[in-house]
């Protein structure tokens, strides 16, 4: 039941990847990629990381979907334009490639098999964040706060005059 | 028969009588809801409202949904037809999957998650992608213009709406909304129920949470996504027959959770209001508290006009926000001062000195001047 689960999500977050990588018109692309976000959503259910999963629809659908559908429509689009092949984006996407590749062959979890997990609940991980992470926690929230003053600031540029 | 059928069968089969029953009971209530809406309203009006179509004019949903049926689908010729297609299934989607996380009497919640009160959040914030899918794929102005409207608005109200919630679930200490209801079951000196609407901090929430609400459903006074004096209907412009008839749905069922999620964070979800009334059966007085919170959505329908955007938004971010931050203070006050009579007079003491400055420092008597104007360059 699990091994059916994990190959249709895995085609189906694989094919919305392609879709938004290789996707001329720019909105589908970006609605691809909200799709995309719905399978690894997927996937963390079907691992029962329950809070991860709502975490990641939330954040990457209801926040990073929707700022990547406004950059879009704000931004002047030429549609259709071919710009060549990206030489750059391909060292950037085999550099994070090989980033994760280490991390994942590195962390013990997947040499062990299949480990008992306690079920990790909404409860253990705000106890997490609340004690042994508190500090990243709150530098964190200083950065986001300086990104949201910035983003003000931006703003309010014209007020000036 | 011999033995069980297999595990992975039971639990699909369950899963499709709690969605059936899920919408055979929300689609019955959208139903009675959009007669009773045009009854009231033109109660409030002084007129009947419908009454041709059966008894009482309660048919009239009925000749209502042939009709939207039975019209003529219309894609403009420019419409982006894949995405202007899947925002309506998209948006009715997200509606009731945020009804499957509602407790709606004793051992009646569709879908039991650690974090339903997060899932119902995660869900409903899909909407905007659903509404700004309909306004962009409808390729017109009015349409694009309705959903930045819409989206604006709902970002904006989404902070107070899940910030009111916050001090619910931490003086509860759980996401889970069988235990946010579990935890309002008590009753002081026997008969005032242990409800979070009762406390000083729970009530401001729930006032919050419920203008909130209003917002994130585009209800009256806030529906200024689809002011059809000005933008003709929004992000639905270009849609007709039942695509339309679909939006309307979504954003009933919206209401629906949205007040249903209010009856369990604070007004004591399924529990009776008195002791000695426990005999009623939960579930009617859930729906009871959602129809009187529903008749309250209908109410303000008939009584406010249109709010203005700049007022909308400077309501959002320099009073709502303050405010739902206020109440998460005072639950905390309240929360350590014992949760007794001097807990309860801290935490109204904490909101109305806020309520206080607030209002002194955001005068609303407007010092009138020649009106200005800015261009775009």
């Amino acid at each position: 039941m699990s091994t059916v689960a994990f190959a249709v999500i895995a085609i189906f977050t694989l094919t919305f990847a392609l879709a938004a990588a290789t996707n001329p018109r720019l909105m589908h692309a970006a609605l691809s990629f909200a799709a995309m976000f719905v399978g690894i959503a997927a996937f963390f259910f079907l691992l029962g990381a329950e809070f991860v999963g709502l975490v990641q629809i939330f954040v990457y659908i209801g926040a990073v979907a929707v700022l990547i559908v406004f950059t879009i429509l704000l931004t002047r689009r030429d549609p259709e334009k071919d710009r060549g092949f990206n030489w750059s984006g391909v060292i950037v996407a085999v550099a994070v490639f090989a980033g994760l590749l280490w991390a994942i062959l590195r962390s013990p979890s997947v040499s062990i098999g299949p480990a008992i997990v306690k079920a990790l609940t909404v409860k253990r991980i705000g106890e997490a964040l609340m004690t042994h992470y508190v500090w990243p926690l709150l530098c964190v929230g200083v950065l986001l706060t300086a990104a949201l003053i910035g983003a003000l600031v931006l703003v309010m540029e014209d007020k000036r005059q | 028969m011999s033995g069980h059928a297999p595990g992975w069968l039971i639990q699909i089969v369950s899963s499709l009588l709690n969605i059936a029953l899920l919408l055979f009971i929300f689609l019955t209530l959208f139903a009675l809801m959009s007669v009773l809406e045009r009854k009231i309203l033109g109660r409030m009006q002084n007129r009947y409202g419908p009454n041709r179509v059966g008894p009482y004019g309660l048919l009239q949903p009925v000749a209502d949904g042939i009709k939207m049926l039975i019209k003529e689908d219309i894609v403009p010729a420019r419409a982006d037809k894949v995405v202007h297609f899947l925002a309506p299934i998209l948006i009715a989607a997200t509606a009731i999957l945020a009804l499957g996380v509602i407790p709606y009497g004793r051992n009646m919640t569709p879908f039991v998650i650690d974090g339903g009160i997060l899932f119902f959040f995660a869900v409903g914030s899909t909407t905007e992608l659903a509404v700004f899918m309909a306004g962009w794929g409808s390729n017109n102005k009015f349409s694009l213009l309705g959903a930045m409207r819409a989206i604006a608005q709902m970002i904006s109200y989404e902070l107070p709406l899940i910030i009111t919630v916050l001090p619910v679930v931490m003086v509860v200490g759980s996401l889970n909304p069988d235990k946010i209801v579990f935890a309002q079951k008590y009753y002081y000196f026997g008969f005032l129920p242990h409800w979070f609407v009762l406390t000083p901090w729970g009530a401001t929430a729930f006032l919050l949470f419920f203008v909130s609400g209003l917002v994130e459903s585009n209800r009256t006074p806030f529906d200024v996504p689809e002011g059809e004096s000005e933008i003709v209907a929004g992000h639905m412009t270009e849609y007709s027959g039942f695509k339309y008839a679909t939006f309307f749905l979504a954003e009933y069922l919206g209401m629906f959770a949205v007040s249903g999620l209010a009856v369990t964070l604070f007004l004591g979800g399924w529990h009776a209001p008195l002791p000695w009334l426990g005999f009623i059966p939960s579930y009617v007085w859930f729906f009871a508290k959602l129809s009187v919170l529903l008749f309250v959505f209908i109410w303000v329908r008939g009584t406010l006009p249109r709010m203005r955007v700049d007022q909308m938004m400077n309501f959002a971010w320099k009073f709502m926000l303050p405010m739902a931050f206020t109440c998460l203070i005072s639950a905390a006050v309240w929360h350590y001062a014992g949760r007794r009579l001097l807990g309860w007079l801290w935490s109204f003491a904490v909101i109305a000195v806020v309520y206080i400055v607030l209002s002194l420092f955001l005068d609303t008597r407007k010092k009138f001047a020649p009106r200005t104007y800015r261009f775009a360059e």
